[in-house]
């Protein structure tokens, strides 16, 4: 089985651990319904079409409406201690959610207690607080834009936020930031980093770049690091290992993103709904 | 500032101040209802925020990245199109809120966010006003 776990971005909105169906643009939870447009419910319909591509079942989702106070989150991460370990997932994905190194710590203790461990991917505030509570190399992917990579390879930095100026700094090459995380073991077993370039790596080094298609514009558009995440996910959970569900899935939200001629005004769903297609070529 | 390793908690925000103005801080705290989660001495220097702003031209459009959180808006317009980055559960919910709206009307992340990521989106939303003279 695959697990997503993240928020939506409404403070009503209840936890739910549930299968879920993509409708045209909104994600249906029962009675509930959810807008994609960008964070986990973005990454769960691009997830959704990848796994309809590949004939496999809808991820079965654990949610919570969080608007940035961490009281959803909070529940969430307790929600998550008490059931994961009568749980069975073969592949488990993090995404949006307030970090709480406290909690999350009780999580990757319920993990540990699994039948079986999953393979874990991360990304978001998830990843930001593997890294902060010293666990990132528990994680077997993170999935880092360019900012978020110099988070990880900043030893000192707590979040992103505090993110010192001279590993910031734009001449920084992405490959000398991967080795700076994996040698203060800020890092994920695999690192899928999305940029102009995505970069594939372990602590082995960079195993593959993908840049083509070159679609420069993409880099505004907010949700298309959540769609690629989605994507590597869902692969994964398809039995796909995480090197070559790492280059395919930045090959297809590449070529999603292109299919869909973006402007810096167009919006995420409009690159999921290119993503069926961008499989069949790709795949 | 940043704290430092042994207070860490999760999405942190540290004021520093004179240890002997502790009572007279605390004290003005408490009086706009906010309680701080801890006092503490500390004997090393902070981190401080991100001051490295980018800034990046897509034609008629502006992209300004702060840390972790990128903003675009259409110049010609003044409409933020797009909201981007980040990974704590405001950010979605900023989004929604500031794109499709002017730079002069949309609400800013200081007012309705709660996190670092909106602080971050703050300081890249700063840099777009004042780079589009609104």
């Amino acid at each position: 089985m695959f697990g997503i776990v993240g928020t939506v971005p409404e403070d009503e909105f209840p936890l739910i651990s549930d299968a879920v169906v993509l409708e045209d643009d909104q994600i249906i939870f029962g009675n509930k319904r959810v807008a994609v447009n960008r964070g986990t419910p973005a990454m769960i319909a691009a997830a959704i079409k990848t796994l309809e591509h590949m004939d496999r079942p809808n991820p079965f989702c654990f949610l919570v409406g969080d608007i940035g106070s961490g009281e959803g989150s909070k529940r969430l991460y307790k929600y998550l201690a008490d059931h994961l370990p009568d749980s069975s997932f073969k592949t488990l994905a993090f995404h949006y959610f307030q970090p709480d190194v406290g909690l999350f710590k009780k999580v990757v203790a319920a993990i540990n207690k699994m039948p079986t461990r999953p393979t874990l991917v991360a990304d978001a505030g998830f990843m930001y607080v593997a890294k902060m509570a010293g666990d990132a190399p528990f994680f077997d992917l993170f999935t880092p834009d360019a900012g978020e990579l110099a988070y990880l390879a900043d030893e000192k930095a707590p979040h992103p936020f505090y993110t010192r100026g001279f590993i910031l700094h734009e001449e920084n090459l992405i490959p000398d930031l991967i080795k700076r995380a994996y040698r203060h073991h800020n890092a994920a077993s695999y690192l899928l980093v999305k940029g102009v370039e995505d970069f594939i790596a372990s602590k082995k080094g960079i195993i593959e770049t993908v840049d083509n298609p070159c679609e420069e514009i993409l880099e505004p558009i907010g949700g298309t690091g959540d769609t690629l995440t989605g994507i590597v996910s869902a692969l994964i959970a398809s039995g796909m290992d995480i090197e070559s569900a790492s280059v395919k899935a930045a090959r297809v939200n590449r070529l999603a993103g292109l299919n869909a001629k973006p402007t810096p005004a167009t919006q995420v769903y409009d690159i999921i709904k290119q993503i069926p297609g961008a499989l069949t070529e790709i795949l | 500032m940043g704290p430092p390793p042994e207070i860490r908690s999760g999405c942190d925000l540290v004021i520093e101040f004179p240890l002997i103005e502790e009572l007279s801080i605390t004290r003005k705290l408490s009086e706009i209802n906010i309680k701080p989660t801890q006092v503490v001495p500390i004997n090393s220097p902070l981190l401080e925020p991100v001051d490295l702003l980018l800034e990046k031209e897509y034609g008629k459009y502006l992209m300004v990245r702060a840390a972790n959180m990128k903003i675009t808006v259409d110049r010609a317009t003044k409409m933020i199109v797009n909201v981007s980055g980040g990974g704590c559960p405001d950010v979605p919910y900023l989004a929604g809120e500031m794109v499709n709206r002017h730079l002069s009307n949309a609400p800013q992340p200081r007012d309705i966010g709660y996190t670092l990521c909106a602080y971050a989106l703050q300081l890249a939303y700063d840099r777009v006003v004042e780079q589009c003279s609104v």
